[in-house]
């Protein structure tokens, strides 16, 4: 292949641009990039139009995106969508706050001090492995039904994950950075705040962004189960009334939403650990 | 030449669950103040885990090491260390980096604001000597290899350490940048009246930086033989070409050789491959 394809006819400089895609882990341009992604998008949603339109399917099961959009603002209109979504996002936030702020000092631990390891790892191995779904009848009973309790089954499904993870991540900071702090005559508690903390920060905010995906799974759980508000809830509703319509559009809003948080988590990792973009 | 460090009869056995390892093995060595000392042996001999002993990252079984007299119990600031790599922090920037001894609780205490400015000029005086001028607020990771030990230097020299402990700091460096590097570090020693003790598997670099070149051996690990280097004090790297420089760097090799079981590398190759052959 020449080094540059100015000199080609049309169709071979198509080919070959091509065939420069399909470069094992090759450079693919912003622009590029960009297309795929919409493509990426957009070819699904084609396909669901169609399959729709196409009259192979009940409009009752398989409402066309049309519909879903009909629905949506009929929702926002006459039903408090924004109410739904405030109050969905109330609990996740909360939910995962929670777990974030107990899990963070206790995956610290974890990841530092063996002990603490040996004391609290296997533990929490083995509630992880509990499904979270199961404590629902036993929260309802000690909680009650009220927003804590859906508070509760969020934490519950994130908290023990969390504190793994976290320690994890702390596990990974390379010991010569600590052991390089040492030799300066750094003391133990200076150590964990000025090099372990640090050190592991970029990923500790990767596994928080990782685990607010989860804490909305768990959100719809709890909802499916116990509440009278919320996206969940009105995705169950809609079930009960065959307003399959409506269930699209619970589900394609918690995606956005959780699509739209992700995006600001990856804006804060950006704007908070410049090192790591800079090259 | 005033003592600096004291080994007395260190040993170290790492326990192994099954059987004990002896890392190291009646260590006895006195080293001058300003000294610049290179060890060298075949892997397994332990001198990476008397270099981290010196500096107070592991403790020993038996024995002890004293610096100026003192017993030593843990790391401590005037033992500097410096790594092969990963040691810098890539949040902070190069200055942010070099000063990072200066956040510490030990080197707040009882210091005035001259105190404050002196070390900023003792900053600005290392970013200079070791050419980190111009990057002196990039981060490590924007850095090529050699940069980033150079930055890894300074920032174990900014208070002062009487000693400098190097794990082998250039082996992860082309050669290009290593005889950069040899020459700086010798300048460093001489300038800064620090006492260096150098842990290499290159020959060659363990003869061009030292005075003295240690060998220890394998299972257990300890001292075999010590070659004073009887080059001039001011170094060149056309020394390396010399006669002597040769003859010394071929005696240590062979050594090194024996030490491990084996007298050349084609013997080396054909125990490899005896092995390879056995468990296949």
């Amino acid at each position: 292949m020449p080094a540059n394809n100015y000199s080609l006819p049309l169709h071979r400089k198509i080919f070959e641009s091509w065939c420069a895609f399909w470069v094992i882990r090759g450079y693919l341009s912003r622009y590029a990039y960009l297309m795929f992604a919409l493509a990426g998008m957009l070819l699904p949603l084609a396909a669901w139009w169609w399959l729709a339109g196409s009259g192979m399917m009940d409009k009752v099961f398989m409402p066309g995106p049309v519909d879903v959009l009909a629905r949506t603002y009929n929702w926002f209109t006459r039903d408090h969508l924004f109410n739904d979504i405030w109050i969905s996002t109330y609990r996740v936030v909360v939910g995962f706050a929670l777990s974030a702020v107990l899990a963070i000092p206790l995956g610290l631990l974890i990841g530092t001090y063996r002990p603490v390891q040996a004391l609290l790892e296997p533990l929490t191995d083995f509630i992880r492995y509990m499904p979270a779904v199961a404590f629902i009848p036993l929260v309802m009973l000690w909680v009650g039904i009220d927003e804590s309790s859906k508070i509760a089954i969020i934490f519950i499904g994130t908290f023990f994950q969390m504190v793994l993870m976290v320690a994890e991540d702390v596990r990974r900071v390379p010991i010569t950075q600590i052991e390089a702090a040492q030799t300066m005559g750094a003391a133990r508690g200076e150590i964990v705040s000025l090099v372990i903390f640090q050190s592991a920060k970029p990923a500790l905010l990767d596994t928080l962004r990782i685990t607010m995906g989860w804490a909305w799974t768990y959100l719809v759980v709890a909802e499916l189960v116990a509440a009278n508000s919320g996206l969940g809830y009105s995705i169950l509703k809609a079930q009960r009334f065959m307003q399959t319509d409506k269930i699209f559009a619970g589900i394609i809003l918690i995606g956005l939403i959780g699509l739209a948080i992700d995006q600001l988590f990856r804006m804060l990792h950006r704007k908070s650990f410049p090192w790591l973009y800079k090259k | 030449m005033t003592t600096k460090i004291n080994i007395e009869s260190a040993g170290k056995v790492f326990a192994d669950g099954k059987r004990d390892i002896v890392a190291l093995q009646d260590i006895n060595l006195t080293i001058g103040s300003n000294e610049f000392v290179t060890f060298v042996g075949a892997s397994g001999c332990g001198k990476s885990t008397l270099l981290r002993s010196i500096g107070g990252l592991e403790t020993l079984t038996s024995g002890s090491i004293k610096v100026d007299g003192v017993a030593i119990n843990g790391p401590g600031v005037g033992r500097a260390m410096v790594f092969q790599h990963y040691s810098l922090y890539p949040w902070l920037t190069v200055i942010g980096n070099i000063k990072f001894s200066r956040l510490l609780q030990v080197n707040r205490e009882g210091i005035t604001s001259s105190d404050v400015e002196a070390a900023s000029g003792r900053a600005d005086a290392l970013l200079d000597l070791m050419g980190l001028t111009h990057v002196r607020d990039a981060y490590p990771n924007q850095l090529s290899g050699g940069m980033q030990q150079r930055v890894a230097i300074a920032r174990a020299l900014l208070p002062r350490p009487q000693i400098l402990l190097m794990d082998e700091p250039f082996g992860a460096l082309d050669a290009q940048t290593r005889e950069v590097m040899h020459d700086m570090i010798l300048h460093v020693s001489k300038l800064e009246k620090t006492t260096i003790v150098f842990v290499t598997h290159d020959v060659e670099e363990a003869i061009y930086l030292g005075q003295r070149v240690v060998v220890m051996a394998p299972r257990p690990g300890r001292i075999d033989s010590i070659y004073p280097v009887y080059l001039p004090a001011q170094r060149d790297q056309d020394m390396k070409l010399s006669p002597e420089f040769l003859q010394q760097k071929k005696e240590i090799l062979t050594r090194i050789r024996e030490t491990a079981g084996m007298r050349t590398d084609l013997e080396l190759l054909e125990k490899m491959t005896r092995q390879a052959a056995a468990t296949t």
